[in-house]
């Protein structure tokens, strides 16, 4: 069974709360010089074999669902 | 009368107060489940505040695919009345009826406070009582009501005039130029993170302004019919 990721993250230019606040935390706990910016990973199992076509609808079901492209970039890959 | 919809998905908190305001301003409400793919032919649609399918993925991202929805995004289009409070307003972004989207609360906390607002435009079915530049209070409580779009999509809500509501005393969770609501071009439809169906009843309300909703909704309506 074929495995694709996608990756989602909020634009660089959209907020990030989630990210500052571990980033503020992470100072806190003396690491200095990390900032983090916090996304979202998906793991999507594929039945059968991974196509062109799938890795395609993949794609499609991460544009329609997955991100909110309004304020969230995806990346798409097949995990080897 | 009119005969005004509240749809209910899993996870919605505010619909049965939602349907006591539709009746409090004197018409009938009617629970629309999120499962069923008819309106019931009615005259307006209010999607309610809460936690619609958990906030799972992003919030009003699954209600958004819920079979109701399929209705009302059509039924929108062709200029049905439709109220999105809270996260009937990120419903309503997640579904491309309204502009822009809904991040966390900036301050990373959960807000919850009487919320003064300034009604930025009379022009929609939904503000049409109110005066222009009229101050109000409302409810507003949530943790993810940043409302935020790119650069060229708030300079055309500004200039366009579909800036509804704007946050007085403080901006509460960060949203960009103060917006707490907005419409489409149309007019028909307004999101809004505040509940005015909270602010109906003296004993409970720190004002009555919900009422302006159901008050322009009604002259709407009535003019439309007439």
């Amino acid at each position: 069974m074929a495995r694709v990721i996608v990756d989602v993250m909020p634009k660089a230019e959209i907020l990030d709360p989630q990210g500052k606040a571990v980033t503020g935390a992470l100072q806190r706990l003396g690491f200095a010089g990390l900032t983090v910016r916090q996304g979202k990973r998906f793991e999507v199992e594929v039945d059968g074999e991974l196509t062109d076509e799938v890795l395609g609808q993949v794609r499609e079901a991460a544009e329609k669902l997955l991100a909110n492209t309004v304020i969230e970039a995806f990346d798409v890959r097949v995990e080897q | 009368m009119s005969r005004i919809g509240v749809v209910t998905f899993p996870g919605s908190l505010d619909d049965h107060d939602a349907q006591r305001a539709v009746k409090l301003a004197g018409h009938e409400p009617v629970a629309l489940w999120h499962a069923h793919e008819s309106l019931q032919e009615v005259e307006a649609v209010i999607l309610p505040g809460g936690f619609s399918y958990g906030d799972y993925l992003r919030c009003g991202a699954i209600a958004r695919f819920s079979p109701i929805m399929t209705e009302v995004i059509r039924a929108a289009e062709g200029g049905l009345p439709v109220l999105g409070i809270c996260n009937g307003f990120q419903v309503l972004c997640e579904s491309h009826l309204l502009p822009g989207a809904l991040i966390r609360n900036d301050v990373r906390t959960f807000v919850c406070r009487d919320q003064k607002l300034r009604v930025e435009s009379v022009d929609t079915v939904w503000t049409n009582a109110f005066v222009p530049g009229q101050e109000i209070v409302i409810v507003l409580k949530n943790g993810e009501g940043g409302f935020v779009a790119d650069a060229a999509t708030i300079e055309r809500l500004e200039g366009e005039n579909q800036v509804v509501f704007r946050y007085l005393d403080g901006n509460p969770n960060g949203s960009l130029n103060d917006i707490a609501g907005v419409t489409n071009a149309r007019g028909n439809v307004v999101g809004l993170m505040p509940h005015p169906e909270h602010n109906m009843e003296e004993l409970t309300s720190p004002s009555l302004d919900g009422r302006g909703f159901f008050a322009s909704l009604e002259r709407f309506l009535t003019a439309h019919v007439g």
